[in-house]
């Protein structure tokens, strides 16, 4: 399939590995920040076909994995509402918040509906208008402006009963946050390429600039993840930290302004509580004033009961990148994907399920 | 309170457990608990407790059973009756037994079209003639309005075992050749392009079809079919791990030679999907001895539904119980169960 294969090619990878191989001499540390990254790296197989002077981690970009239990347990407090009917994509699903989920939920009665695109939500409010509508908005800089896109589509039809429940997260201030915590001693960052496609690559120049680490923008193709890899090594090696963008095919130094603008124009910067790493001052996006009649928290009441952290849980180190899945007592002992614990062992992009489904074990 | 997900319908890890967990305790038959797509009991004149005629040797039966509920009915390449019928002569089929008679039970919907009921029993007639199996035992049944989705189909059938014939996902042995009928994923993407809310278009048919002419081809050709499983629900992937359990064996496969078509990988691509674990309703995996790979392989390339057929991998020992993947990019990787239903990415 073009566009696809090309991006596969045995023997270009060959090539690249050779390359790394040959540059890389001394140990360094490289945090892949996608979730969707970790997935392609050991759905290909990449991480053994690297030379051990290269230490790969995983980063936060799971925006599942990185949703507070707080806001989970109020989003499945506010599903029981029977009333009510709660949009989300379907990764969500399977989550396990404090005592629940939304599939539980959905199971004892919830109208929970899975949804692939934000504007399916706002047309199941037009076509339920005696019910409220209620889309749980998580994700980063990728998801958020397609869900400031319903909103402004819900106000100009005159659609009052859709809401939004906005966890929406961003993705510097938590880079920001790994590397002040001093934790994880990375040398280089592969950028993620989707919410880059959007923000733009000078977003990511704090990177070299004010911590000295050399920051690389990759696609989800093995060849793309490989390239990556290759670049970083270089910059690495070389002692210059730069940002580079190796996927030119979607990302540009300036972004998507007309995505950049509809997320201006419907949020606002917020502080938010992330998993494993606590609250990060703007961080996170709410619905600005202007759009307070869509914010799900300003209509509804609901009380989720205490939080509870799941005993032994350690998706929060896992997060951070300073542990890794077989580290955490209950991997694959009792967290498994159809028994999961944490949200990293649910979600498609967690670096839980990622080993647990991919890796031997080991 | 434990309750029924979506996901224990999905023929993943969930429904491996419900079946084993909740089923196998209760229903503790040995026949039933080489967990293959159909039983196959002996009929003796010991076994079914009558005089047989002077003269009759023992005849295995093979039996088995399939709901269908599939929506929306009708799809493109099939409908709900087509599949009713398929789905049960495959799964008689995969134990290598011819498949004779069928019975049919519905559920009804109070306000169904009748049309729409007549569409369905007449492709379920058309179905059978294809596969040369009768229908010869029904029932009907009426739920008040939303008791029931339409219209839900529960086929049962019976099938001869010839003589000499032994196949069980049981029977995979190191050193055996894993051959592929055809492309994977395409009656699942085909259903899935016509389900409300995920509207893409696509020229994709399902591939439902009776796979017993298939089988009995390649039967004729060898002897040595160790294994024999149409991977439905829950894709080649799950059909594949459920072999190496039962068969304490590895099977390891090249993502290269994985026979996927265009508009599914695409689809798959765009969803976050891995065609791995998608639903076939036409296609078989045989696992065969390494002698008679080749003469299996050409019979099934000679016959309508195995045209597509490669060799996609082989039978190792170790790590027992596992499915590993040689990705393209010269990678390894475990290729687990379906785990959940399929859900797809959210960013």
């Amino acid at each position: 399939m073009k566009y696809l294969d090309e991006f596969r090619d045995p023997e270009m990878a060959a090539t690249l590995l050779e390359g790394i191989r040959r540059r890389s001499t001394r140990q360094i540390r490289i945090m892949e920040f996608c979730g969707t990254h970790t997935v392609s790296i050991f759905k290909h197989g990449i991480r053994q076909l690297l030379p051990p002077t290269i230490e790969m981690l995983s980063g936060p970009g799971c925006p599942i994995c990185v949703t507070a239990n707080a806001d989970l347990d109020w989003a499945i407090a506010l599903a029981s509402d029977t009333e009510l009917i709660v949009t989300t994509f379907g990764d969500m699903l399977r989550v396990p918040g404090s005592r629940s989920s939304l599939e539980r939920a959905k199971a004892a009665g919830a109208d929970v509906r899975i949804v692939y695109s934000t504007l399916d939500a706002v047309q199941i409010a037009r076509d339920n208008p005696d019910r409220p509508v209620v889309f749980l908005g998580i994700g980063f800089e990728t998801t958020s402006p397609t869900v400031a896109v319903s909103i402004l589509q819900a106000r100009e039809q005159d659609i009052t009963n859709y809401y939004v429940l906005s966890l929406h997260k961003l993705t510097p201030p938590a880079t920001k946050a790994i590397l002040d915590s001093g934790e994880s001693r990375l040398d280089g960052i592969i950028g993620p390429g989707h919410v880059t496609t959007v923000i733009g690559s000078r977003a990511w120049e704090f990177l070299p600039q004010q911590y000295g680490v050399s920051c690389v923008i990759a696609g989800f193709e093995p060849l793309d993840i490989l390239q990556g890899i290759y670049t970083l090594v270089k910059r690495i090696e070389g002692g210059e930290p730069q940002v580079d963008n190796v996927y030119g095919r979607s990302v540009r130094a300036e972004g998507n302004e007309v995505a950049l603008e509809y997320m201006n124009v419907v949020f606002e910067e917020c502080a938010a509580e992330w998993r494993g790493i606590g609250e990060i001052p703007a961080s996170g996006l709410k619905l600005n004033s202007e759009f307070r009649p869509f914010d799900a928290r300003e209509r509804f009441q609901v009380d989720p009961g205490a939080t509870e952290e799941p005993a032994g849980c350690l998706c929060g180190d896992v997060i951070r990148g300073v542990a890794i899945p077989p580290d955490c007592p209950l991997y694959r002992v009792v967290c498994t994907p159809h028994h999961p614990v944490g949200p990293c062992m649910v979600s498609g992009e967690g670096t839980c399920a990622a080993y647990y489904l991919y890796t031997a074990g080991e | 309170m434990e309750r029924i997900l979506l996901a224990h319908g999905s023929g993943g890890k969930l429904s491996h457990e419900l079946v084993r967990d909740l089923f196998l305790p209760q229903f503790p038959a040995p026949t039933l608990a080489r967990l293959d797509d159909a039983a196959v009991v002996q009929a003796t004149a010991h076994t079914i407790g009558a005089e047989l005629p002077e003269g009759s040797g023992p005849c295995r039966i093979a039996f088995t059973t399939d709901s269908y509920v599939v929506k929306p009915l009708f799809f493109n390449g099939g409908d709900i009756g087509r599949l009713a019928v398929c789905g049960t002569v495959n799964d008689l089929a995969m134990v290598g037994a011819s498949p004779r008679y069928l019975s049919a039970g519905f559920v009804l919907e109070e306000g169904l079209d009748l049309d729409t009921l007549r569409r369905v029993v007449a492709s379920m007639r058309t179905s059978a003639n294809e596969a040369g199996v009768e229908i010869v035992a029904g029932d009907t049944k009426v739920v008040e309005k939303g008791g029931a989705d339409q219209l839900f189909i529960n086929t049962a059938g019976v099938g001869l075992v010839p003589d000499g014939i032994d196949i069980s996902a049981s029977n995979a042995q190191p050193g055996d050749v894993v051959i592929l009928s055809g492309a994977l994923g395409d009656h699942g993407i085909a259903v899935l392009s016509e389900r409300e809310g995920l509207s893409f278009r696509t020229r994709l048919a399902s591939d439902v079809a009776p796979l017993n002419h298939l089988v009995a081809a390649m039967l004729r050709a060898s002897s040595d079919i160790h294994v024999l499983r149409d991977p439905t629900r829950g894709g080649l992937a799950t059909a594949l791990n459920e072999i190496s359990l039962q068969s304490g064996v590895a099977i390891t496969m090249e993502e290269s030679r994985l026979p996927v078509h265009e508009a599914v990988r695409a689809a798959c691509e765009m969803l976050g999907y891995d065609p791995l674990y998608i639903a076939n309703e036409g296609k078989l995996v045989a696992i065969v001895a390494r002698d008679a790979a080749e003469k299996v392989l050409e019979t099934m390339q000679r016959d309508p539904h195995g045209q597509e057929a490669t060799f996609i991998g082989e039978v190792k020992t170790q790590p027992e119980g596992k499915v590993l993947l040689r990705t393209r990019v010269g990678g390894t990787r475990i290729v687990d169960m379906l785990v959940g239903e399929m859900l797809p990415r959210i960013c």
